[in-house]
């Protein structure tokens, strides 16, 4: 590759041909700030935040989308370049509802973080006219607050180009813009799926979670109720960022510790619940390839993606899995076979689930989600919620011995961990299904041709006499593309995986916020990723047919993979939805 | 968030056909949603949601992006016009004159605001820069009627006429 040498405050520095400033002055370990840019996603140059004085050129340049070029001298922090930047964030500040004392993101905003560096604090330097904004309150998982927007169009460009979605845009012009749905509809209405990318990489608290954690805690201190936590694959390999910890850090004993040390009856893993949905989904994809079912089988495990499906391909239901997501399996067994064992009544059980996802709080409404009667899943809260309920409760999360989940429900083996990641669902359920069809054991448990972060991936495995064709898709836009191949004869497969975010579930919509500056120069999801494989690993059991407690459950209980029973507590439906309702 | 109520779409089938074939017509060129706009709007008049739908399916894009540039762009109407237009004056002589009370008051009045129609479709209102009538300042008009030297106590008068 053609490297370029320019200057940087003086120091030269050596880039490859085509990188931005920005991107050249990390090289020279040095960062420039940003706001609206976000790599691979918004690269618009817009908030100006970024600008460098460059020898010869007229103004100042936004160093996020400049080209180095050869011999070219770069200043990043002349008082002229600090200046400017001040100028700006106290116009930014100036239509900005500046309560940051009780603000979700405060500590972890990119707004005040740089307010901070640049000492510009909540004086009114430009009095005059500010917006107000109403809250959009009306989606099932987050509000939208604008009152707290920069206009930087980081959500707007993941919604619509890495989710191909776009339900949210900027409206109107000028002083006057801001960003909204189309006709002002709230999200609700919308087609949004509840991902949460949006939620992910907005820099300030424009758009956060509707928050639980206040239910969870009254939950807790009710003596009349039993409560119990599921904690979903992803959640462990980056609740640690949260408290400082490196991005890719397992914190599973850790996080089992603190939910026990914050008053669960019984703490549990999502782990147990992703085994029974390999036996159900393994069965499943068996029963469809043998008996002529609708094929390619699609995975249903994440809900963002399942509603994408009903929006956008409604034609394309019936290849769903009708599985229920770990996450309602799991609630459907902890309020039927666990209630009825340990003789505790369903109606008082409370199934709290921990999830890096924000569709799930969508999830435990939809209909067809009660298995033993009442709602699988009574509160669903992210990642960042639980961070949020160990500070408030003063647990010194970094000081926590590594503690085991409870039994049974707490048992899951390595395939269920690698749900988190994308092809993680599609690895576990061929190292069922292959053993299953064939009656042999496995010689080699990894199946790595479906991991890895590429956004469409495409494997095909000789299995008892027949061929298997599979595909892997993370991000919706990605899924898009893969099923519209499928939908026009270009590509058959028996047997897809689809995970609405991109990366999969490590990279959800409710895991910790990662600042521009990370998220810029770091493989965010692949590090989180390496966590769950090496759980996998380690694992003695790597097989979601060999989980003891899995075994133990259908032989008590519901007898056979897809038997009555099974479908009773472990299946839903879907609905067949429009893009737009009108 | 309050739907607000608007006067209920009128679209024919014929208006649908041509915007369809106006589209058909355009769409494999590349930024052809504002030319498709202004022939929407050249067909129904304005752009509501009916319509703006229709674009956003057929070019296989979001809704939003169609009402972004909508509301970006003051040549896009979101409302029809009415039965009766009015337009006031906001014009520098009409202005200093008073007629930003004409319009607070005609809002008032009619329940909308500016560029947007009552839901019976019988009143649009619209603020204009100068008619050329600054003498007669402030100066509204009805459709082609002329109305000049207001005082706010003078609407009340003159929608009647229109009832």
């Amino acid at each position: 590759m053609e490297t370029i040498t320019l200057k940087i405050n003086g120091v030269e520095v050596s880039a490859p041909a085509g990188s931005t400033i920005l991107e050249a002055a990390r090289l020279a370990h040095i960062e420039i700030p940003t706001l609206c840019f976000l790599k691979d996603i918004n690269a618009i140059g817009a908030c100006r935040i970024c600008v460098v004085e460059v020898k010869g050129a007229k103004s100042l340049v936004t160093s996020c989308v400049y080209p180095v070029s050869e011999g070219m001298e770069v200043w990043t922090n002349t008082p002229k370049v600090q200046e400017s930047r001040k100028k700006t964030l106290q116009l930014i500040l100036s239509d900005h509802d500046r309560k940051c004392l009780s603000c979700v993101r405060s500590g972890n905003c990119e707004l005040q973080k740089l307010c901070r560096e640049y000492k510009v604090d909540d004086e009114l330097l430009y009095e005059g006219a500010r917006n107000h904004y109403e809250l959009d309150e009306s989606a099932a998982h987050m509000v939208r607050d604008n009152n707290k927007c920069i206009l930087c169009r980081r959500c707007t460009a993941v919604c619509e180009k890495v989710q191909g979605i776009g339900v949210i845009g900027a409206n109107e012009r000028g002083f006057a813009t801001y960003i909204g749905s189309p006709f002002d509809m709230g999200l609700g209405e919308t087609s949004c799926v509840s991902c949460g990318q949006c939620i992910a990489v907005c820099p300030t608290g424009a758009i956060y979670e509707k928050d639980y954690t206040k239910q969870v805690f009254d939950a807790i201190a009710d003596p009349e109720k039993f409560v119990i936590v599921q904690t979903a694959p992803a959640v462990r390999a980056a609740l640690g960022e949260a408290f400082g910890l490196p991005t890719g850090t397992d914190v599973e004993g850790k996080m089992a510790a603190a939910l026990r040390r914050l008053g669960f009856d019984k703490v549990f893993d999502t782990n147990f619940s992703a085994d029974l949905t390999i036996m159900e989904e393994a069965h499943e994809f068996i029963d469809r390839v043998q008996n002529g079912g609708v094929l390619p089988l699609i995975t249903s495990c994440s809900p963002g993606w399942v509603k994408y499906c009903e929006h956008y391909f409604p034609d394309m239901t019936e290849n769903l899995s009708s599985c229920k997501s770990p996450q309602q399996m799991f609630g459907a067994i902890a309020k039927s076979y666990y209630a009825e064992k340990m003789g505790i009544d369903k109606e008082k059980m409370v199934v709290v689930s921990v999830m890096p996802c924000t569709a799930k709080k969508f999830e435990i409404g939809r209909p067809d989600e009660d298995g033993a009667g009442v709602p699988d899943v009574d509160i669903a809260i992210t990642t960042r919620e639980l961070a949020r309920m160990i500070e408030r409760a003063g647990i010194r999360f970094l000081d926590l011995p590594d503690e085991e989940f409870d039994l049974p429900l707490g048992l899951g083996t390595g395939a269920a961990v690698i749900f988190g990641a994308t092809g993680g669902v599609m690895e576990a359920a061929l190292r069922t299904a292959v053993e299953t069809l064939t009656g042999e054991e496995l010689q080699a448990l990894d199946f790595t041709d479906v991991r890895g972060i590429a956004g469409i991936k495409e494997a095909s495995y000789e299995v008892a006499g027949m061929t298997v064709k599979v595909a892997v898709a993370s991000g919706l836009g990605n899924a898009r593309e893969l099923l519209n191949r499928v939908k026009n004869g270009e590509a058959e497969y028996h047997f897809i995986e689809i995970m609405g975010c991109p990366g999969g579930c490590v990279n959800g919509g409710g895991q910790p916020q990662q600042p521009g500056s990370v998220r810029n120069f770091t493989d965010i999801r692949g590090k989180r990723a390496a966590v769950l494989y090496n759980i996998d690993k380690n694992n003695p059991i790597r097989k979601s047919h060999e989980n003891p407690a899995i075994k133990e459950l259908y032989a008590e209980y519901l007898g056979e993979p897809g038997s009555h029973k099974a479908h009773e507590l472990l299946h839903t439906t879907y609905i067949k939805r429009k893009v737009h309702e009108i | 968030m309050e739907k607000k109520q608007t006067v209920p779409f009128q679209g024919t089938k014929e208006q649908e056909a041509q915007l369809l074939s106006v589209i058909e017509e355009l769409k494999k060129e590349k930024g052809c949603l504002m030319t498709i706009m202004q022939r929407a709007q050249e067909i129904y008049g304005y752009l509501p949601i009916e319509v703006q739908t229709m674009i956003a399916d057929q070019l296989e894009i979001p809704l939003e992006k169609v009402y972004g540039v909508a509301t970006f762009y003051s040549q896009f109407n979101l409302n029809p016009k009415g039965k009766y237009q009015i337009s006031v004056c906001l014009g520098t002589a009409c202005y200093v004159k008073g007629s930003g009370e004409i319009y607070n008051k005609l809002m008032e009045k009619l329940g909308i605001k500016g560029g947007e129609c009552t839901p019976d479709g019988k009143f649009s209102l619209d603020a204009c820069r100068c008619v050329g009538a600054c003498g007669l300042a402030p100066v509204m008009m009805i459709n082609d009627e002329v109305y000049g030297r207001l005082t706010v106590d003078d609407i009340d008068g003159i929608l009647e006429k229109y009832q």
